[in-house]
């Protein structure tokens, strides 16, 4: 299989890369092996099996209403998918709320499908027993926006409102460690271990992180939705669990999107 | 006295008015804001394992640093400092170094205090996720300053010991919104646990001083 090739050869190349004697292993040829290693990754992406399924989720009627999801209004008018995540977060009249994708996908499932709210969230993330249909659906709405530029309006007060929040949000720091997401993300070349930080209050640096989510992640087999990266980034940093499509989750999104603004989508990407 | 300068004066003590008045209003502005994300983050987190949704509280520093984003004027700096030195304890038996070898252990370790983690087992200090500490360890991050021959450059005295052990226990008694945890003062690590990382730091037969 495709994706089992790939992880052997990651394994084989972090292998390579850790088996260097220390000594002679200069952090320039570590950030080289590491190039490499995503080079290798880039070959093929797994996220095109998650696109494929999320499109026949999109297109299926399904339901207590027997639709499907082509109506769905998700950001440039009832049924455009191609471009429509790179203007999310933003305030939606009819549901009178700011919303990301998946508080979109989530609010077309109730109102055109007839799920209930518990049913359309259920599953956000996917794991070793269980697929989920979100992760497929976002896979599918983000890769119809490849290429495309970010434009993340603040015109409604809400938007502006839930930037705001999303960058008190961005500061707040609490739990046993004192963390805040600006700990890790708030200056240059930052590293935890070997793993890159990227700045997200930087335009260049937070454009580049942005628009490589979401991403089929390596080391779990898995593609993970931004919902799912802002869920782990806290669980890191010892906070309690976000609740997924939470107000916050949205307002934080509301805040790394628009810096990311002008950045153009490559997601989903593939990433360690 | 003269009509004008009067006039002049009046003017002058209105715009000042005014200018205190817009930066009281941007503060209120900030504070309710705060307080409208807390609010939104109180919402939005469930308890899930150890991490109860109290952990969205702030204390003193917390909060100051949050609001100052993480870069305080020197007059609150110097206030969470003061404060925070009032939160250090050192050991009652005045010893600071442990074993070396098990302080290596807790640099090593990450785990500890995440909501997937088993609250039994016990926290580490997860030093190599920001410094650099020992030759060896070629996987570490830079968020900290490299602590490598830390012993060796500042040398052995026991002033050095009790500095180490005391920023470990509360680095913003040190420096005012670091980016390192209190490790002592939030009960991450035992006394124990930050004895063997200042024995890390400070044994000269610890790998750091090599």
């Amino acid at each position: 299989m495709r994706s089992s090739f790939l992880i052997s050869v990651g394994f084989a190349v972090i292998l390579a890369a850790t088996a260097l004697p220390a000594a002679s292993q200069s952090s320039d040829d570590t950030i080289k092996e590491i190039e490499r290693y995503r080079a290798a990754l880039a070959d093929g992406n797994p996220a095109e099996l998650w696109e494929a399924r999320g499109e026949d989720l999109w297109k299926q009627t399904r339901g207590p209403k027997m639709a499907s999801l082509e109506k769905c209004d998700i950001g440039l008018g009832a049924g455009i998918v191609k471009g429509a995540y790179a203007v999310l977060p933003k305030y939606f009249a009819d549901a009178d709320r700011v919303m990301d994708l998946e508080t979109r996908l989530v609010h077309c499932m109730v109102n055109l499908q007839g799920f209930t709210p518990e049913q359309a969230k259920k599953d956000p993330f996917g794991g070793p027993s269980k697929k989920s249909d979100m992760e497929a659906l976002v896979a599918y709405i983000t890769g119809a926006s490849r290429g495309v530029q970010m434009n993340v309006a603040s015109n409604h007060p809400k938007e502006q409102e839930y930037y705001e929040l999303g960058k008190k949000i961005f500061f707040h720091r609490g739990g046993p460690h004192d963390f805040s997401c600006a700990n890790c993300h708030g200056a240059d070349s930052q590293r935890i271990r070997l793993q890159d930080l990227p700045n997200l209050l930087k335009q260049p640096t937070a454009q580049r992180a942005y628009t490589s989510w979401p991403a089929y992640r390596v080391s779990q087999g898995e593609l993970r939705s931004f919902q799912w990266r802002l869920f782990d980034c806290f669980r890191q940093q010892r906070f309690p669990e976000l609740v997924f499509t939470s107000d916050a989750s949205v307002a934080l999104t509301m805040f790394l999107a628009k810096n990311a603004n002008g950045g153009v989508l490559s997601a989903p990407s593939i990433k360690r | 006295m003269n009509h004008k300068t009067i006039c002049l004066i009046a003017a002058a003590l209105m715009v000042a008015g005014c200018a205190v008045t817009a930066e009281q209003v941007a503060a209120e502005k900030e504070a309710a804001n705060s307080q409208a994300a807390l609010g939104m983050m109180k919402t939005s987190f469930k308890t899930r394992g150890q991490a109860s949704v109290d952990r969205l509280n702030q204390d003193e520093t917390q909060a100051l640093c949050s609001q100052y984003r993480d870069n305080p004027p020197k007059n609150i700096r110097e206030k969470i400092e003061a404060l925070n030195q009032t939160l250090t304890v050192f050991p009652a038996d005045g010893k600071l170094l442990g074993d070396w070898k098990e302080g290596e252990k807790v640099a090593q370790s990450g785990v500890g205090k995440q909501f997937s983690d088993n609250p039994e087992t016990p926290a580490g200090g997860n030093c190599y996720a920001c410094h650099q500490l020992t030759k060896a360890e070629v996987s570490y991050g830079n968020i900290g300053p490299s602590l490598y021959n830390f012993g060796k450059v500042r040398g052995y005295a026991p002033e050095i010991a009790k500095y180490a052990y005391g920023k470990i226990y509360n680095a913003e008694a040190y420096s005012a919104c670091s980016n390192m945890p209190r490790f002592g003062h939030s009960k991450i690590l035992t006394e124990q646990q930050i004895k063997n990382v200042v024995a890390l730091l400070m044994d000269p037969e610890s790998p750091v001083n090599k």
